[in-house]
């Protein structure tokens, strides 16, 4: 109990100290107690977090929501669709498709970026939304995870009754399996949303104009800069706290999807 | 005449019973969506890499000629093998890995286990609290924890400073386990999670027999669970070894105030400094190199445990 407890402060830690530094005043973040609170400033930080350099922090949240959570939404349908084909579908070639998918599982996306940033300044579309929103939305993973719920949440029976009524198969996988499969869809759509989120590399390598950056890199822009403008300090821990506060929050509502899309990723 | 087609096949008791299923076209439409990306954007750059990584920038007459690239062979390769920083970034990731990964996962481990007995209260909260951290990208937990390294801002620094000690987390020593630490705290709750899954899957049942043959807690934990829940501690190894040689963010974040990590810290680094130098074959044939030692390590371990466990 008492080794639980020191983990807990351990994973807590960081993100208590983020809230505390965010509600100081730039001027008293080195001369008072990182722990303790002082004088209460968050709302004149997050004031100064979205006006600074023009307000280029909210641009980069409303990347981060096209790249994480329309790429994720994208990638959740494609993944859903070539998942259930996979699991429902007989088809020649069926097992070998599959495993050249599972090959792809292990390909890492930081390998792939430099390789994809030569491809793309070949053809123009480096420095533009697509050089980043397009790889994205590709999750071999998401595919292994809808195959193996779609195996396990829609019974063929079903899908054979919707033949003979006589609806096509993609009236078939809308109106009914994808309703069976919503739980797991949440749980596709949270990893790869995550896989997005966490890949610093991807938009680090294709991005140069720093309208088009997500949060993360915008940030890691800004701490890059505090030696030189200490005044950002305050900003990058402002901006941290923002970017991830309403994540853990929706985590936190969401945790029966992610439990068990780790236990179906686990099962192996 | 196509059009006619499609209806007369899928709508009706033509189709044999039990076998068969959509017609190619449907099944095409489902796979293709993501099986275009899938090409466009994981086989064909990991075909380019490979093209490029045995190619060779040479130039006609001299250092003012005009250069042009051509067929290499293996002289890329050859160049990586040489570079002493290669080997230097390799050097460090292994010793990184070697450390990290059994102390992470034994952790975890050690989490689930505890998670799993009855004993434990606030089961949610440890829970949740371990998994948090996930949420959080690689780059936002680097610089949170670098205001935790930082000499000057630091409530951790102080703290130690009170009982006399003075640690310097960004020294030339402690800054790979300063690294360390973070993808130690970003990454123990979801191994952890990966774990407690299958414990909780293990028929309660068989404690029960245990227990009547006169078991205590710990034997069925060591005895029993963790054999059982063997294949996800290999899978959680896999995971992580893979996400050792990926190594960029985290020391990318901490090289921005410790002047004790170079640009070629970890072998993505370096690849991503030899490509900012216009070197791209030379950057292909690290980032294959990489791929293939992900690859086989992971592959390698897969093979070792399976035959030693049996499983």
């Amino acid at each position: 109990m008492a080794l639980m407890f020191l983990l807990a402060v351990y994973f807590l830690l960081p993100v208590y100290f983020l809230v505390v530094a965010a509600t100081k005043p730039q001027g008293e973040l080195a001369t008072t107690n990182g722990l303790a609170f002082s004088h209460f400033n968050l709302f004149e930080n997050l004031r100064i977090l979205f006006t600074r350099s023009d307000g280029v922090f909210g641009r980069w949240a409303v990347n981060t929501v096209i790249y994480a959570v329309l790429g994720a939404a994208v990638g959740t349908l494609i993944s859903a669709l070539c998942g259930y084909a996979l699991a429902k579908f007989r088809f020649r070639g069926r097992e070998f498709l599959f495993s050249v998918v599972l090959g792809g599982v292990l390909v890492p996306t930081t390998a792939l970026a430099l390789p994809l940033f030569l491809l793309f300044s070949a053809t123009g579309i480096v420095n533009t939304y697509l050089a980043v929103f397009l790889p994205s939305i590709v999750s071999p993973f998401g595919v292994y995870l809808a195959r193996i719920f779609a195996n396990a949440a829609v019974p063929q029976e079903l899908i054979e009754s919707a033949r003979l009524d006589g609806a096509g198969e993609f009236r078939t996988f809308f109106s009914v399996s994808s309703r069976l499969m919503t739980p797991a869809l949440v749980t596709i759509f949270l990893f790869q949303f995550v896989a997005i989120w966490n890949n610093f590399f991807l938009p680090m390598v294709m991005l140069q104009k720093e309208s088009l950056f997500p949060i993360t890199l915008g940030l890691y822009e800004w701490n890059g800069q505090t030696a030189r403008a200490p005044l950002l300090q305050e900003s990058v821990i402002t901006g941290s706290l923002v970017s991830i506060v309403p994540v853990i929050i929706v985590f936190i509502l969401l945790q029966r999807f992610w439990r068990t899309g780790l236990a179906a990723g686990s099962l192996k | 005449m196509t059009h006619i087609a499609p209806r007369a096949v899928t709508s009706g008791g033509r189709r044999r019973p039990g076998g068969g299923g959509p017609r190619a076209g449907t099944v095409i439409a489902f796979l293709t969506p993501f099986f275009l990306p899938f090409v466009l954007f994981y086989l064909v750059p990991v075909g380019y890499a490979l093209w490029q990584s045995f190619r060779v920038v040479r130039r006609t007459g001299g250092q003012y000629g005009t250069s042009y690239t051509t067929f290499g062979g293996f002289d890329q390769y050859t160049q990586v093998f040489q570079n002493s920083e290669f080997w230097n970034s390799i050097g460090r990731i292994g010793l990184f890995g070697i450390v990290q990964v059994p102390v992470m996962l034994f952790v975890a481990l050690v989490m689930a286990l505890l998670l799993d007995t009855p004993l434990l209260k606030l089961k949610a909260f440890f829970r949740i609290t371990a998994f948090m951290p996930y949420a959080v990208p690689g780059v936002i937990a680097a610089i949170m924890w670098s205001y935790l390294y930082s000499p000057q801002l630091s409530p951790v620094v102080d703290l130690f400073q009170r009982i006399g000690l003075h640690p310097d987390f960004l020294g030339p020593g402690a800054v790979l386990w300063s690294a360390a630490n973070v993808s130690t705290w970003l990454w123990t709750g979801y191994n952890m999670l990966i774990m407690y899954s299958a414990l909780q899957s293990i028929p309660q049942e068989l404690y029960e027999a245990a227990k009547i043959d006169g078991a205590t807690n710990w034997t069925i934990a060591w005895r029993i669970k963790v054999p059982i829940i063997a294949p996800s501690i290999v899978l959680t190894t896999v995971f992580s070894i893979i996400g050792t040689l990926q190594l960029y963010a985290e020391p990318a974040v901490l090289r921005q105030i410790s002047s004790n990590i170079s640009s070629t810290f970890t072998p993505n680094m370096l690849a991503y400094a030899v490509a900012s130098g216009n070197n791209y074959q030379q950057a292909a044939a690290i980032s294959v190199v990489i791929a293939v030692i992900t690859f086989v390590l992971s592959f390698g371990f897969m093979r070792l445990t399976s035959k030693k466990a049996g499983l």
